[in-house]
């Protein structure tokens, strides 16, 4: 498949006063065209900043290293007129509370208006025209007079749509969805999981999904990385990343959400919490939570390697890969790196 | 032996007004609107719905918190009022709660312990300081905090830990009853789960009873013994998790239970998805709350109220599953 979006070793460092914490440790990701990559992880793992700076909007306090290509095109650290064009334009993304990204004095309509005329240079009626058809995609009835209602004449699963209208008025190749539905009632959230579905079939538009919701991602997504402290620990096809699990996150992660059909069983939860960002183990920064950790893996960050048979599944675990043949490899590996320089 | 908690025809209306003409209009928001449940000994009812539903009101009104428009609260025989007399803090003694978030529930100001311990204050003020420390230790300990959190406040906490903390406070006068509003809805999903397997334990350990309102179906058939399905106001599902979650009757629950998204089910099920929004409160539609957005409703749905009708431990609101007309709109069981 055609790679759309590929991020390469961005790093990010936040601007304490004093020093400069690392909040992200060189993720490297790619999105597929109309593919749907879900991304999940518990809060602070650093799922939503990686995209925020990717399109450059973490601000000046953020020192971002590394490579965003979209298409082939250098895009970070690009002059900000350039990324004006493709905010909006190329990449769309919306947010957990749709309530807090519209404008609460303005009408629907010229809110909607306003990003066609941003990204298409429409204008007038056909400004108008558009902009119902858009709410018509997004599953609002009643376009015509829904355009010149407030957002709080709405409800938080309509607001929602409006904010996937506006998204969709840039005709994107990719929507970066940050907990889409993370604030909206089930039967709600189920609407807009379908909405997301069906643009995806009409449009071929690639979603990024980012979500702390396992069922979520599980049922939309193509493909699924794991984010833990900063860093992507596992990657897979959805499939084999549920069924197959290599990582003890991942695998903690699953064991962990109650389920709703079989016999009810003891949780098994993960102990401790997860490590602020200035205060990382040195090793694997799982380490200090993971029921298999050894010695060995305080050493270093384990390495990004495939995992099993698949050629698309990778996880970050020196003892999930204990019964592959490249056990011997990575013990060879670590001694090496013990051996001081 | 009669229940520990009994609840009879619970209703909770509010006058408000709603922008009509010139000056609005009053109206009636029926936050809660008649239900009725029992809670025995040492059991778990479960209460679950979406926001506005009544969840909460539900457990406000159980706790005396806010007073009720009609119906009863009965706990342990002697009736619940909204009066904040002498009689209601020697009940309030035996009914503690826990919230969604913890830092609200927290003074900041004060070190944990000190909040831990400030129940044997208030109830025990006869007792020694240094025996009212150890209690307060003694709980932290059971709740799995470390001695050497005592001295903290609670923004030195991560989330989980203040929970814990909520939970200890809870727990200090050996409750009989403990309603928990939401408690690991703030959670990330690992401390979800070590939270859950905390009140498991100590629920299991001083057998106190639980009133337990979430709108997470998967975590609300982990925790309880009996589930009830609110919309609207009104129950309109009851019976075991495991009857009500795995052959839901109402059409209501049928589409809740569908929507789920878990790792397991995934690409195998199909979702019912309902249309549009749950209406106001305010608003309430006539007949059956749920028909406007019913897939199976019929005329009759719009002008009579479908009573709660039971069979066996199961007892489901609605006119077509009571009279056996149900057509079915289960996609997968």
């Amino acid at each position: 498949m055609e790679t759309l979006l590929s991020i390469k070793d961005l790093t990010i460092d936040f601007d304490q006063g004093k020093r400069f914490v690392r909040a992200l440790h060189g993720v490297s990701l790619t999105v597929a065209r109309g593919e749907v990559l879900g991304v999940v992880g518990e809060s602070g793992c650093g799922k939503s900043i990686t995209w925020l700076a990717a399109l450059g909007l973490l601000g000046s306090r953020a020192r971002i290293a590394g490579s965003v290509l979209l298409n082939g095109q250098e895009i970070a650290g690009a002059a900000e007129n350039d990324l004006a064009g493709l905010r909006g334009g190329r990449i769309a993304m919306i947010f957990q509370d749709p309530s807090s990204s519209l404008n609460p004095v303005h009408r629907i309509g010229r809110q909607i208006v306003e990003a066609l005329k941003l990204h298409r240079g429409l204008s007038g009626a056909s400004a108008d025209v558009e902009a119902a058809r858009l709410l018509d995609q997004v599953g609002i009835a009643n376009a015509k007079r829904r355009l010149r209602e407030y957002p709080h004449e709405m409800s938080g699963g309509m607001n929602q749509r409006i904010m996937i209208a506006m998204a969709l008025a840039g005709e994107p190749d990719l929507l970066i969805a940050d907990e889409p539905t993370t604030a909206l009632d089930a039967t709600i959230q189920a609407q807009i999981l379908v909405l997301l579905t069906e643009l995806r079939r009409d449009t071929g538009m690639a979603q990024v999904l980012i979500s702390h919701d396992l069922g979520v991602v599980a049922d939309m997504s193509d493909r699924v990385a794991v984010m833990y402290g900063g860093r992507v620990i596992e990657e897979a096809d959805t499939g084999s990343l549920f069924d197959n699990p290599a990582h003890p996150y991942t695998k903690g992660l699953i064991a962990a959400l109650p389920d709703i059909d079989g016999p009810r069983r003891r949780l098994e939860s993960i102990p401790g919490t997860v490590p602020a960002p200035d205060r990382l183990p040195p090793g694997c920064s799982f380490a200090p939570r993971c029921a298999i950790a050894t010695k060995i893996c305080d050493a270093r960050m384990p390495a990004f390697l495939p995992y099993g048979e698949s050629q698309s599944h990778f996880a970050a675990c020196i003892k999930c890969r204990s019964d592959a043949p490249s056990e011997a490899a990575a013990l060879a590996d670590h001694k090496n790196a013990l051996v001081p320089a | 032996m009669s229940p520990l908690l009994q609840v009879k025809d619970l209703k909770r209306h509010y006058e408000v007004h709603v922008p009509s003409g010139l000056f609005g209009r009053k109206a009636s928001l029926k936050a809660v609107d008649g239900v009725s449940f029992s809670i025995e000994k040492g059991q778990t009812l479960g209460l679950v719905g979406e926001s506005g539903c009544g969840k909460s009101t539900t457990a406000k009104l159980v706790l005396g918190l806010i007073p009720a428009s009609a119906g009863t609260v009965e706990f342990d025989g002697t009736p619940v009022t909204a009066r904040h007399d002498a009689r209601w803090r020697a009940l309030r003694q035996r009914m503690q709660m826990i919230y969604q978030d913890p830092l609200g529930a927290l003074d900041r100001r004060l070190p944990v312990i000190t909040q831990i311990a400030e129940p044997f204050e208030i109830h025990y003020p006869q007792m020694p300081a240094v025996e009212r420390t150890e209690r307060a230790a003694q709980l932290m300990d059971a709740v799995g905090l470390r001695p050497d959190m005592a001295m903290r406040y609670p923004h030195e906490l991560s989330g989980g830990q203040r929970q814990r903390v909520v939970i200890a406070r809870a727990l200090a006068l050996e409750p009989d009853l403990l309603v928990c509003d939401e408690p690991v809805s703030a959670l990330d999903v690992s401390i979800q789960a070590q939270v859950l397997n905390l009140l498991d334990d100590l629920r299991e350990r001083t057998g106190f009873a639980a009133l337990f309102i979430s709108h997470d179906l998967k975590v609300v058939r982990q925790m309880s013994d009996q589930v009830a399905v609110m919309y609207l106001g009104r129950i309109i599902e009851s019976g075991l998790p495991e009857d009500v979650f795995r052959r839901p009757q109402h059409p209501y629950t049928k589409a809740l239970v569908s929507a789920i998204p878990t790792p397991a089910r995934r690409g195998k099920r199909e979702r019912i998805v309902l249309e549009g929004d749950p209406p106001s409160p305010v608003d309430v539609p006539s007949g059956c709350s749920f028909h406007t957005r019913c897939p199976i409703a019929q005329a009759s749905c719009r002008h009579e109220v479908p009573q709660l009708v039971r069979s066996g431990s199961h007892a489901v609101a609605c006119h077509l599953v009571n009279s056996g007309a149900a057509p079915a709109v289960q996609a997968a069981e």
